[in-house]
């Protein structure tokens, strides 16, 4: 109790309470915006949070991070096109409910399904605080080393049938983070003698570049779409009963929600992807998902929005961030001096329980503003792609420029534009490359520490949590190679289909005897013994 | 005809096989020039070297990025290849917009460099109507007043500020 006291005492200023509001109300416009997404924006915001206070400043990252999904679904919605990545799913069922008539009806079920989810995820892991304070000591160098390189190999092994550009990409941003002065030895690496390389590479620069000038490329070179929007007429509070009609769906889809955010690397896709998978399982009617099934919409809204507040569980207990908006998080609290790990639950736990309410009264203030200025808040989605293109330049100029006043920092991110424009025409995950950095940093120091003390290979894993995250990276990696045999076996069983010859061994060797046998084989074999007996008569 | 494993391959098949050689390409390079660009100490043990995590990042890029380049249902360039890398290219134009702003704004101002950017990009995306211009020098005040005005973000005067009139010049550098 006095725990929770003293992190109101922390939230009782003005500063957050404007914070809060901007970053709800914020976040909820940018996720209502169909290409720009909370990266786009947190990417803009970072420099300019970097002189607020650190709860200040992550109050206003935290917001557009936990309120731009509760928008996202507004236009995935009414026009089948989601707002941030993650309302993907609500399209399936949710559009189909605005196409039967039932817009409104779809909206206060998303907005009641979101708040559900947010709020689940964040009373649980208040309630679950005291234990993760026991818990993080435990991890020392060797733990945090061995977490953060299972956070990579998740993330990489995440993205089915890339995984290996993944990986790669993932080892570039390993790389970047290797350029510049090297700390321990003072030797220069990969700086080709030019000093803006010594510093490294900043973070933010390429983080602005990978996702706010590639998107600004993007947009600009895109075509604009007419929207035709469907009128709302009612009250939006309907929502809130039909979601207490499914406590079940609504229950389990939260827990996957946080159980996932707390897993790094895995994020809101796969815990929406369980949720919806057992939701359709468990129903009465598993034929009307996909076709407005209320829910479907329920579990894909409450599973992605308990996310969030899981997903500041490795960044705050161990340092260790899970996706890239939460490694974009990490920046603000080593510009305040302020070190997520073990050290933060010990000493400031009540900073941390003061993100967690304020996450709480987030969901609450979006709830209500949406419940209220929904009808007027569908008007942005009919502004025109070029010119968010040319918005997003614009700010994207602020966000880089304004860190440390160098036009090189520009090219850099400029350069990073293209590459990330080039990886989003491809289909190309750029997020590997942001964790590869911020991850690839923590495995170096951490790898170093922990070796100091090691003398046999052995001794690496031989505490309790080492061996354990140990047997968990090889389970992970022997799962991944389970699926990818499978897949090509697979692969290989439809190529096969494809062809009238049979597969059987037996009949494989046959073919292979007619061939020798026909004449043409004959004449082959005949003319390349000719040409190796002339290259013998050579020597 | 398309084939099974053309089928099954996640996203786009224009511009895959350049990329992947490009980035191949680039990593060997990188990787060959280990020796020169990174240094080995004396009596430190292996984890601790300098040159020990550029080799692992790089060895995992020259690694992954060739078994990608292998994993490829393609082999040859294609005309689609060709018109991919052309895009790319396009999005140059948009980079040079960019850094033009960001040479002109320690020049002549965020201000009037913001009023007279946004105007010009939107016109060259084709809007021309006078109500797209007046919401376009809107949101450049907007984003000016807000950032440097309210937020204080560090962005310098310009030098055409030195110019000005004492009184209005510390304003302009300070807010504008």
């Amino acid at each position: 109790m006095d725990l929770i006291l003293s992190a109101i005492d922390i939230l009782m200023r003005w500063d957050v309470a404007l914070a809060l509001l901007a970053g709800s109300v914020g976040g909820v416009l940018i996720g209502a915006i169909p290409g720009v997404g909370p990266a786009v924006a947190i990417a803009i915001l970072l420099p300019a949070t970097f002189s607020m206070d650190p709860i200040v400043g992550l109050t206003v990252l935290l917001g557009i991070y936990g309120s731009s999904m509760y928008g996202g679904a507004i236009p995935a919605i009414l026009i089948n096109t989601p707002g941030t990545a993650v309302n993907a799913l609500t399209t399936y069922d949710g559009y189909p409910m605005t196409a039967r008539g039932e817009p409104r009806r779809a909206l206060s079920l998303a907005y009641s399904a979101s708040f559900f989810g947010g709020v689940f995820s964040v009373i649980c892991l208040i309630l679950f605080a005291p234990v993760l304070a026991k818990v993080a000591p435990m991890f020392g160098s060797r733990e945090i080393f061995l977490a953060a390189l299972l956070g990579l190999i998740l993330v990489v092994v995440a993205h089915r049938g890339q995984a290996l550009i993944a990986g790669a990409l993932a080892c570039f941003g390993i790389f970047l983070n290797s350029i510049g002065m090297e700390p321990v030895k003072y030797t220069q690496r990969y700086t080709f003698g030019q000093d803006f390389l010594g510093g490294g590479i900043n973070l933010i620069v390429v983080v602005l570049g990978l996702f706010a000038l590639s998107q600004a490329f993007v947009l600009l070179m895109d075509e604009d779409e007419k929207v035709h929007l469907t009128k709302l007429r009612g009250g939006m509070f309907q929502g809130l009963r039909e979601l207490a009609r499914h406590p079940r769906v609504a229950g389990v889809s939260a827990s996957f929600g946080v159980l996932m955010g707390m897993v790094p690397g895995v994020g809101e896709f796969t815990a929406q992807f369980m949720s919806y998978t057992y939701a359709q399982k468990s129903s009465k009617r598993p034929q009307d998902f996909g076709n407005g099934s209320s829910e479907g919409l329920i579990a894909a809204e409450t599973a992605n929005n308990a996310v969030p507040a899981a997903a500041m569980v490795p960044l705050l207990a161990l340092g260790i961030p899970g996706e890239a908006l939460t490694a974009m998080m990490l920046s603000v609290f080593y510009v305040h001096n302020v070190v997520p790990g073990p050290g933060l639950f010990q000493n400031d736990m009540d900073f941390v329980v003061a993100l967690y309410l304020a996450l709480l009264i987030l969901n609450v203030l979006v709830l209500i503003f949406l419940l209220f200025a929904t009808r007027s808040l569908i008007q942005v989605v009919k502004i025109p792609n070029r010119f968010l293109g040319v918005a997003i330049l614009t700010l994207s100029f602020v966000g880089v420029y304004s860190l440390r006043n160098s036009a090189t920092d520009c090219m850099v991110a400029a350069a990073f534009g293209i590459l990330g424009f080039i990886l989003k025409r491809l289909a190309l995950p750029a997020v590997p490359i942001i964790l590869g950095m911020v991850l690839g940093g923590i495995m170096e120091v951490k790898l170093r520490a922990g070796m100091a003390r090691v003398k046999e290979p052995w001794d690496f894993i031989n505490r309790p949590i080492a061996f354990i995250l140990f047997t968990i990276i090889i389970l992970v990696l022997a799962s991944h190679i389970f699926r990818v045999w499978k897949e090509r076996k697979e692969l290989k069983e439809a190529e096969w289909q494809n062809k009238t010859s049979s597969t059987s061994f037996g009949r494989l060797l046959s073919r292979r005897k007619n061939s020798f046998l026909k004449d043409r084989g004959k004449e082959v074999r005949g003319r390349h013994s000719k040409l190796l007996r002339r290259l013998k008569g050579l020597f | 005809m398309t084939t099974e494993r053309e089928r099954r391959f996640v996203g786009p098949r224009r511009g895959q096989l350049i990329f992947a050689l490009v980035f191949l390409g680039l990593s060997a390079l990188l990787l060959a020039l280990i020796g020169e660009q990174t240094a080995w100490v004396k009596k430190t043990r292996l984890f601790a070297q300098p040159r020990f995590w550029p080799a692992v990042s790089l060895g995992g890029m020259v690694l992954l990025g060739g078994l990608h380049l292998y994993q490829l249902p393609w082999r040859r360039v294609s005309r689609y290849d060709l018109w991919e890398a052309r895009q790319w290219g396009r999005s140059l134009e948009y980079a040079l917009w960019f850094l033009a702003y960001v040479f002109l704004v320690p020049l002549i101002g965020y201000l009037p460099v913001t009023l007279a950017f946004v105007p010009l990009l939107a016109r060259r995306m084709g809007y021309r109507s006078r109500f797209m211009m007046g919401i376009c020098l809107c949101f450049a005040v907007a984003v000016v007043v807000l950032f440097k005005g309210f937020l204080s973000v560090k962005i310098p005067g310009a030098l055409l500020y030195e110019y000005l009139p004492a009184g209005l010049r510390s304003f302009f550098i300070l807010y504008l």
